[in-house]
């Protein structure tokens, strides 16, 4: 059961990553790939109706997480305090950015949204891959499985290391370079004309960055953390976590130099979910790592709620994502396709 | 202020009381934006679909403010709360992440296309969309008011070795006892903030010459919904509420009274000033046997004191919880006599043309928030020591790791994150009100003028 749960909430945080991600992408290429107001605009119209459904799957994923693992929860909440605020403050500038902007028609108010949407957008995609950095890497746990973590100490890792050191910031160098090109593909199939055209240009070269970031990424987390193989040599099934990855690659190049922006987009997407079910099942059945003594470790086993609870859960959780899938669903359908200027009100 | 404790504690306290600023518009909000939606459908009017775009703007700044200062609330348990998301999360964290599930997607979902595909979606569905808004922000609000709820009166759980708190009934976890008065109490309040902020609007543009269409059509709707509300908040609401509070925290309920000597036929304060260290109260007006009714409906039943209850059991802000307290119940008062003159008037169709009345309605529109907060701060404070009643205490609930220093950093980076927004929610509000629903006509002509293909190309040249 507590394996279900890990899966269920490691999917719930994939499916984030994967939504939220285009639209951080697309924030962090909004000054890029748009330079006049109508094109920011057309950028603002292609997210606008969804980026807030968007967020609430960190929203659902925390609350998950805290449902069943309350433990994990209080340690790495509390452990990751200053990040996490930081986190919560730009999350609270860039919906600022995305809604704010076309209340006032005055070209500074414009540019100063701008400005906010997209270096919030570009500090929260480096943030997440250093959190992902930080649970890889391990965590300096106490005997009572707490731990407090300073931002950044002597960027070596060491038994007490920082929010950042080499390791983290590289991985959130990656989550960058992977959300920039995702947010692209995103930009280009919802997109038509000038912005079209560099949103392709943003994602071709992302999609040859993210093979350098991505091969970088495998070679310092075996150097950081060589445990993360045990699972894979132990159940070799698991090596179609990487397939999925190389594959999704090259099938963003293929799709890319052929301009089918949709289909790139998906390949991206197929990558997003190889790295994080990757990480996921290298990982398991840990939750959090100690980085000295390796009994302080979190795992599913030592901070998971009750049976009951989590019986309950299965039965409510999967009502409420067949729910939420169909208003999922709905609301892409009601806004598929190329974003137009013209129609409708606000952006 | 050295102490994690009381930084957490604020950190929590001024966090919350923020961010419920806003969702208590936009609940009460909600079922007026359906009524208006119902109206233009049911009677063709294009002016009742005119109100619910204007309303759908004040709707959608404050959703999205909601949603802004609500991301850190349930963050904070594990944030500054660490102790006790470890103790409650196998319970609480359940409504909390039925929160997310159920309410959070069809409010979220939803509130795109009311707000962005009135167009695309036709009458029909868009109605449904608004129907789903209300319904996502009610249910968000039942499911913290169960979570609340739970830790004012816990149920369904057990304690398990490692002294934890484990859930054992999922039913009584979400019909707990508590829950049913308390969210009616809660849900009530948001309507009478809806409600006075729409007659507050309304009574400006009739004062101002201004709109008056919309104006009057404004202050209709929110005195009759006030009125309701208001009447529904005293009974059987409230005074069920309070039963409750008597029954099952007693000595918060001596406390939230001013009633520190037990009696037999006890009066009921209506106002003064606690003097805890002579427990007694300075220039009291009272009535008397009231509390002794109110709370067993027998004139001389007896009410015990807060005396007889053991010092360490005291909510240890007797002052605050006394006050916020009685300024609920006397602005509760106060929503009643208001509406009822004013529906009075209005059926007398004497309302618009009693200035000094309009005056009244425009200006107090900012009573249900302060009662709204006073009254959660009553729960709240009236929760002390304990953090689940009975079960933990708040001093052994704050994260262990995170010192006073990193927990002040934040409140400080909190404090003026929310003047800002406060100062550009303010500013933005404003101008809508100021623009009014006829602006909104001139609006969707130039958007109707620029998807004719012919007037295109004119427009782009501008």
């Amino acid at each position: 059961m507590a394996t279900l749960w890990f899966i269920l909430v490691a999917f719930m945080l994939a499916v984030y990553v994967v939504l939220d991600g285009f639209d951080l992408g697309a924030g962090i290429i909004h000054t890029l790939a748009a330079k006049t107001n109508e094109e920011r605009r057309q950028i603002l119209k292609a997210i606008g109706p969804v980026w807030d459904g968007n967020e609430v799957w960190l929203i659902a994923a925390g609350g998950a997480l805290y449902f069943a693992f309350p433990l994990l929860y209080a340690s790495s909440f509390s452990g990751f305090y200053l990040p996490l605020m930081m986190v919560l403050w730009l999350l609270m500038l860039r919906a600022m950015g995305i809604e704010l902007r076309s209340h006032v028609d005055h070209p500074m108010w414009r540019s100063f949204y701008d400005f906010m949407f997209s270096a919030a957008s570009l500090l929260l995609a480096i943030f997440y891959g250093a959190a992902i950095g930080n649970v890889v890497r391990g965590v300096p746990l106490n005997a009572d499985g707490y731990f407090f973590e300073a931002l950044w100490t002597t960027f070596t890792i060491t038994d007490r290391p920082g929010i950042l050191d080499w390791y983290t910031v590289l991985t959130g160098v990656v989550a960058l370079v992977t959300l920039t090109t995702h947010g692209a593909h995103f930009i280009a199939t919802k997109t038509d004309g000038d912005v079209n055209l560099r949103a392709r240009r943003i994602a071709g070269v992302g999609s040859v960055a993210l093979i350098a970031a991505t091969a970088l990424s495998l070679v310092a987390t075996l150097y950081v953390r060589p445990q993360m193989l045990d699972n894979y040599r132990m159940h070799p099934w698991g090596a179609v976590f990487p397939i999925i990855v190389v594959a999704s690659l090259g099938a963003m190049q293929y799709f890319r130099a052929r301009q089918r922006d949709f289909a790139a987009f998906l390949s991206s997407t197929g990558y997003i979910l190889g790295m994080l079910c990757g990480a996921a099942f290298g990982l398991y059945p840990y939750l959090l790592p100690a980085r000295a003594d390796d009994t302080h470790s979190l795992t599913i086993y030592n901070t998971a709620t009750g049976g009951y609870g989590m019986a309950v859960g299965l039965a409510w959780w999967v009502v409420g994502i067949i729910l939420a899938a169909g208003y999922f669903t709905y609301l892409y359908r009601a806004f598929r396709g190329k974003v137009t200027l013209e129609e409708g009100q606000g952006y | 202020m050295d102490s994690a404790l009381i930084v957490d504690r604020l950190h929590f306290a001024f966090t919350i009381t923020f961010h419920y600023l806003f969702p208590q518009l936009t609940m009460g909000l909600a079922p007026l934006i359906v009524i208006f939606k119902t109206l233009a459908l049911w009677k063709k009017e294009e002016r009742y679909n005119k109100a619910a775009r204007f309303w759908a703007k004040i709707f959608g700044i404050n959703f999205l403010f909601g949603v802004i200062t609500g991301i850190p609330m349930e963050f904070q348990f594990g944030t500054n709360w660490a102790q006790f998301a470890r103790y409650s999360g196998g319970v609480i964290a359940t409504t909390l992440a039925m929160e997310g599930g159920f309410a959070f997607f069809l409010e979220s979902s939803f509130l795109g296309l009311f707000l962005l595909g009135e167009r695309r979606l036709g009458p029909k569905w868009h109605w449904f969309a608004a129907f789903m808004v209300f319904a996502g922000s009610w249910l968000s609000g039942y499911f913290i008011v169960a979570t609340d709820a739970w830790m004012q009166h816990p149920v369904g759980y057990a304690i398990k070795e490692d002294g934890a708190a484990y859930l054992t009934s999922f039913w009584s976890l979400l019909f707990n006892p508590w829950v049913g008065w308390q969210y009616l109490h809660n849900m009530l309040g948001a309507v009478l903030t809806g409600a006075f902020v729409m007659s507050a609007v309304g009574a400006f543009y009739v004062l101002a010459r201004k709109q008056e269409e919309f104006g009057r059509l404004f202050i209709r709707t929110g005195v009759t919904a006030g009125l309701i509300a208001a009447a529904a908040q005293a009974f059987p609401v409230g005074d069920a509420h309070t039963k409750m509070v008597a029954d099952y925290q007693p000595a918060t309920f001596a406390a939230m009274e001013g009633h520190y000597k037990t009696e037999t036929g006890a009066p009921i304060v209506l106002v003064g000033q606690p003097d805890i260290a002579n427990q007694t109260l300075d220039n009291p007006i009272v009535i008397p046997r009231m509390l002794s009714f109110l709370t067993h409906r027998r004139w001389d039943a007896e009410v015990k004191g807060l005396n007889d209850f053991p010092r360490d059991q005291w909510p240890d802000n007797l002052p605050l919880l006394y006050y916020s307290y009685h300024i609920m119940v006397g602005l509760g008062t106060m929503f009643i006599a208001i509406t009822a003159v004013a529906a009075f008037l209005l059926w007398r169709r004497k309302l618009f043309n009693a200035h000094w009345l309009l005056w009244i309605l425009m200006l107090s529109f900012p009573f249900p928030y302060i009662a709204n907060t006073a009254g959660w701060i009553t729960a709240e404070v009236g929760r002390q020591p304990w953090v689940a009643f009975g079960l933990i205490r708040t001093e052994h609930g704050f994260s262990p790791t995170v010192s006073a220093g990193n927990a002040m950093f934040t409140l400080i980076g909190f404090m003026g994150m929310y003047l800002v927004l406060g100062v550009l929610f303010l500013f933005l509000i404003a101008r809508e009100i100021d623009h009014g629903p006829k602006i909104l006509e001139s609006q969707e002509a130039l958007a109707m003028a620029s998807n004719h293909p012919v007037e295109q190309p004119a427009l782009k040249g501008e």
